[in-house]
């Protein structure tokens, strides 16, 4: 019983991981695509760039220690569609960041989730859920200038 | 204990359905007026016109490819195996692709694209056929592509393919060098089908067919079908004939749909840039290709 119930879990999280959006540079080798983590921290930085965005953050354990965190997203013109964008995250930001760890067990990840103290919810593999109106600062879905 | 994890199970996959119909819809362009009042039921396609921003019509994502050209996946599947050549297959086993059934880590791939080479043609059909912008005259058409800003012109003013020599292209009787985007010549065969074929491209040692590796070499003839449904829905079929790497041809994308955009949207950049590489590399693919941290180690936060 116990086994197959594993095995049913086991698939769901198969399903999961196959079902994601693929990020367009490279697979996921590096990651454990079976784990996911849930990290509270501050931003240090955010890099609106290609080939993959990159958020840092800093993460203090329960001892105090801090532990700098690099994580990436896709590239910018995928992330709009995700309600990103380049003004998303600016240093001292809080953020609850759930994302996919890699393997070697050092502190890097793929973006799963970003959830800023706001509560407005960022998620990396489709629309923003919760988003105001406007959607994301920066983030233009059809990349329209304004009118003058 | 076991009901808990169906039910779970049934809460994973609901969660994830509709976090993938919120994501199609939310990757739609806002429509413009104009857009928005036309009726459900799409114009007749224009005669003899394929001009305007498509996107793909399933989603942004729909294009990417990640795992190779869309209608022959490489994912292992028995259905998907190419013809290879013997100097095929030994063309993409010297190819390290970061993804697909022979993927490697990050820091062991040798991919142009990340020397920042030109993608080239036809992988620019087979990876990342995102926001496609194209113009028309009555001498050629042009495709702006949204990766690498790259553009190629396919005339239809009825001059001859050009035909393939050693190492070259002879245009007439003129001897050209091969490009990265061959050369293209278009014929209308119907009111709503621009039938392309392209030659003339670089050989295989410096572009990949996608992004698996899978090769493509100079002797290649590209054949693309860009028919026009109706006003809002172009379809693409890709077929690849190269003697060199595959014993026959073989169709890459088949009728691979594509929907008009708004006119009015801005097409961001995707680009490949040395430095901004240079930076990812060093922040991001190289530390996560690194060997694991030894048992005991700290990862506070973790």
């Amino acid at each position: 019983m116990r086994m197959r119930a594993i095995s049913v879990f086991a698939l769901a999280a198969g399903l999961l991981s196959v079902s994601m959006p693929l990020l367009a540079h490279h697979g996921t080798a590096v990651f454990d695509t079976n784990k996911t983590l849930t990290l509270k921290g501050s931003v240090t930085e955010w890099d609106w760039s290609n080939p993959h965005c990159l958020l840092q953050f800093d993460v203090k354990s329960e001892s105090g220690q801090s532990v700098h965190w690099i994580a990436e997203t896709q590239n910018p013109a995928n992330m709009v569609y995700a309600g990103f964008g380049k003004a998303s995250f600016k240093p001292g930001d809080e953020v609850t960041v759930t994302l996919m760890p890699t393997k070697n067990g050092l502190p890097y990840g793929r973006i799963k989730q970003v959830v800023l103290a706001n509560g407005k919810t960022l998620n990396a593999s489709g629309g923003t859920i919760n988003a105001d109106s406007s959607g994301s600062p920066g983030a233009t879905k059809s990349g329209n200038y304004p009118k003058q | 204990m076991l009901n808990r994890f169906i039910a779970l199970v049934i809460v994973l996959i609901v969660a994830l359905t509709f976090s993938q119909l919120a994501f199609t819809q939310n990757a739609r362009p806002q429509q413009s007026g104009a857009a928005k009042d036309r009726k459900a039921t799409a114009e007749p396609a224009p005669p003899h016109d394929i001009s305007g921003t498509w996107t793909p019509a399933n989603g942004p994502n729909d294009a990417i490819q990640p795992y190779g050209a869309k209608a022959m996946p490489n994912d292992g599947k028995p259905e998907h195996q190419l013809p290879y050549t013997p100097l095929g297959l030994q063309t993409y086993k010297s190819h390290k692709a970061t993804i697909g059934v022979d993927e490697v880590l990050p820091k062991d791939y040798n991919d142009p694209r990340d020397k920042c080479e030109p993608l080239g043609f036809p992988r620019t059909d087979l990876y990342y056929l995102r926001d496609t912008q194209i113009f028309q005259n009555e001498y050629k058409v042009a495709i702006l592509y949204q990766y690498g800003e790259a553009w190629r012109v396919i005339w239809t003013d009825g001059r001859a393919l050009p035909k393939l020599v050693d190492g070259a292209v002879l245009v007439g009787k003129e001897v050209r060098e091969q490009r990265f985007y061959g050369y293209s010549v278009g014929k209308w065969v119907d009111d709503t089908t621009l039938v392309v074929q392209t030659v003339g491209m670089m050989p295989e040692d410096r572009v990949w067919l996608d992004l698996t590796g899978r090769p493509i070499s100079d002797a290649a003839l590209v054949e693309e079908r860009f028919h026009r449904v109706n006003h809002d829905r172009l379809e693409l079929t890709v077929t690849i004939d190269d003697p060199k790497m595959y014993t026959k041809p073989w169709i890459a994308m088949n009728k691979f749909p594509m929907r008009l955009a708004d006119p009015h949207h801005d097409v961001m950049e995707v680009y490949c840039s040395l430095s901004e590489m240079e930076k990812y590399d060093k922040l991001f693919a190289n530390p996560t290709s690194a060997p694991a941290s030894p048992p005991g180690g700290d990862t506070p936060g973790r």
